[in-house]
């Protein structure tokens, strides 16, 4: 069956929900309305108002009820309508739910998952368009997912939902609708802490993950003739998957990273500064990083364009990078 | 109220005052790290809303609640190695003071943020509602938290709800530093509760009579299903609001004011008008309030030190090795 990247993150919230009753969502315009992207829909019908809770515009609480839940063993999904409010609820993440277990010796989970949409290319402007990771990769006791495929946006949410500790789901919602899969499988896992290796290749290794995995991928293959690239899609960004990307590191000797986030303190920054120390003796050049320029997203789409990675900068780069 | 149940109040009013004052005896002997908050002088609030909550109530003390947890039962031998940073404590070291709860007492840990713990109150009144669970949960919080947005955010929940739970507002006029006419516009935060569609209450927070009987009205109505109650104990701390503030910022006159109505020596006067054997009740629990505290100080010394590397641990519930791969 063809399934949208949106429609299988909906699926997951049925399937699990249909499969343990302590699973619950709770967010803004989730229940009646189904979701301002109509992530939910239908599931208040089929579960009820109890468990599918449109709340009040308070994503603090949100949050903070979704820890008092989880600590009474429910497993509450937790949407921000778009993640660029994340920011009202940030204190409930990283001083409430990712210590909760540590500030207690132990005594408890934190079975929660929080989700919304994040990402740019949809001239959304500066409050629905953050990708804000980079706020959240900082802090212990949190786990952190961003799937590019509707595949592991079904996969990713199954395992975020039945994990015990704390997930931010980023879902990137420029690929909402525009990207259908074949879906077979109804009740299967893509694990946390695994990249995905979408290609193979001998002479770059290009990491990024969520939505510019698909332009790398164009890329790649639009220089197959000239490049010999591989691409790991990371999926899971906490813990990132150190493991494959080193190997790939010590295959090719030359690394670019692509996010659509930040340049400055993004993601793309710490997995240079490990490969560096790490992977010294088997790098053939530079580690690259090719993100969004250090300012918001703005808003005209000469300005998003210019500010945000692309197909074009993304082929350039390795172009500078496979030089070395 | 029987002689009995006197007596018990009477106990936990003196084990707080007995345990709190230890702790600061202790922290000016320089045997203890980081900050002691205590509550001396606001035990009737803790005492009166916990004493009568049933084992699987939940409660979210605010950090100068550390009678709350004693009341609601926590062994006052891990609470004090908890204070100590030591491996028995609630945390295991990772964190001093209430930062680290007793669940399996029903009493939840707070956050430095304070009021961050009415949100996630809120969240589990809503469990126990949703699955007709006969359970409640107390959040505590002080006037000056009554500024923070979390606590606008929970009580508006709780009233959309009517989750069975009640806010306990301790004001004891100062936030560090700060006195109520900068902390609020209103006369009464308790005024606030119309605003979220329920009660509002105000009692003398000393006066444990007036607590308990506050408490049972809105302990019952929320059991009852009839909703959330926001209840203003007025009360005072005769510390300051560490022990290394000294509290210049207030009048020597209204801290002796306030001394004066003791709830300890008020509940004192109650049990000898009740001609109860006073002697021998003040007598007898001043001699087992003493050995819990020395027994629960001699624990927490001989409890181990927990080692560097444990820092690591308790981080996840489901750690994800990714190096090994």
């Amino acid at each position: 069956m063809l399934v949208t990247y949106i429609e299988a993150i909906r699926q997951a919230m049925d399937e699990e929900m249909a499969r343990d009753r302590n699973v619950m969502l709770l967010g803004e315009d989730v229940g009646v309305m189904g979701g301002a992207f109509k992530a939910s829909q239908g599931l208040q019908e089929k579960y009820g108002a109890d468990r599918v809770v449109d709340m009040p515009i308070s994503e603090s609480l949100i949050i903070g009820a979704g820890v008092g839940l989880a600590v009474q063993g429910m497993r509450p999904i937790l949407e921000m309508q778009f993640i660029d409010f994340i920011s009202c609820g940030f204190d409930q993440i990283v001083n409430t739910a990712a210590t909760l277990r540590y500030r207690h010796g132990g005594q408890t989970a934190c079975p929660i998952v929080i989700r919304g949409p994040s990402g740019g290319g949809v001239h959304g402007g500066l409050y629905h368009s953050q990708n804000p990771e980079a706020w959240f990769f900082h802090v212990p006791g949190l786990k952190i997912v961003a799937p590019a495929t509707a595949y592991d946006a079904k996969g990713l949410m199954k395992s975020a939902i039945r994990d015990d500790d704390p997930v931010l789901y980023f879902e990137h919602k420029f690929l909402y609708r525009r990207i259908k899969e074949d879906i077979q499988q109804e009740d299967y896992l893509v694990p946390i802490g695994k990249a995905a290796l979408r290609k193979e290749g001998r002479d770059v290794t290009v990491i990024t993950y969520s939505s510019p995995v698909h332009a790398v991928m164009k890329a790649a293959r639009d220089m197959a003739k000239e490049v010999d690239i591989e691409v790991i899609d990371l999926r899971t960004l906490l813990p990132i998957d150190w493991g494959t990307v080193k190997a790939s590191v010590r295959k090719t000797g030359k690394v670019l990273i692509v996010h659509e986030a930040r340049l400055t303190g993004g993601i793309g920054a710490e997995i240079a500064a490990r490969i560096a120390q790490e992977c010294f003796e088997d790098l053939d050049g530079p580690v690259m990083r090719l993100a969004a320029r250090d300012t918001h997203t703005p808003f005209a789409p000469a300005m998003e364009e210019y500010v945000l990675p692309n197909q074009e900068k993304i082929t350039e780069a390795i172009r500078k990078l496979a030089a070395y | 109220m029987n002689e009995q149940k006197d007596r018990e109040l009477y106990h936990w009013l003196r084990l707080i005052r007995e345990y709190e004052d230890r702790i600061s005896t202790l922290d000016k002997q320089g045997k203890l790290m980081g900050g002691v908050y205590s509550g001396k002088g606001q035990e009737a609030v803790v005492v009166g809303f916990c004493h009568d909550l049933r084992w699987d109530d939940w409660i979210f003390p605010l950090h100068r609640d550390m009678g709350a947890y004693l009341v609601k039962g926590a062994d006052p031998k891990r609470l004090m190695a908890q204070i100590f940073g030591k491996r028995d404590g609630f945390a295991k070291g990772k964190d001093s003071y209430l930062h680290g709860g007793d669940l399996a007492n029903g009493i939840f840990g707070a956050t430095s943020c304070l009021g961050a713990t009415l949100p996630v109150a809120a969240g589990m009144a809503y469990k126990f509602k949703i699955r007709k669970e006969d359970r409640i949960a107390i959040a505590f919080f002080g006037e000056g938290a009554s500024s923070r947005g979390d606590v606008h955010e929970a009580m508006n929940f709780a009233g959309i709800h009517k989750l069975p739970m009640v806010f306990v507002c301790e004001n004891n006029f100062y936030a560090y530093s700060t006195p109520n006419e900068l902390q609020f516009g209103v006369d009464n935060v308790a005024d606030r509760a119309a605003g979220y569609g329920f009660k509002g209450e105000i009692v003398s927070g000393n006066d444990l009579h007036a607590v308990l009987k506050t408490a049972k009205k809105a302990i019952d109505r929320a059991r009852r299903g009839d909703g959330p109650t926001l209840v203003e104990c007025k009360t005072y701390r005769y510390h300051g609001h560490s022990e290394h503030d000294r509290a210049d910022y207030r009048e020597e006159e209204e801290v002796i004011t306030w001394e004066s109505r003791d709830p300890i020596q008020l509940w004192e006067v109650y049990l000898q008008k009740k001609k109860y054997d006073f002697a021998a009740i003040q007598a007898e629990t001043t001699e087992k309030v003493k050995r819990i505290v020395e027994e629960a100080v001699a624990f927490a010394e001989a409890s181990p030190a927990p080692g560097g590397p444990e820092a690591m641990e308790d981080l996840y519930a489901m750690p994800i090795d990714t190096e090994a791969r």
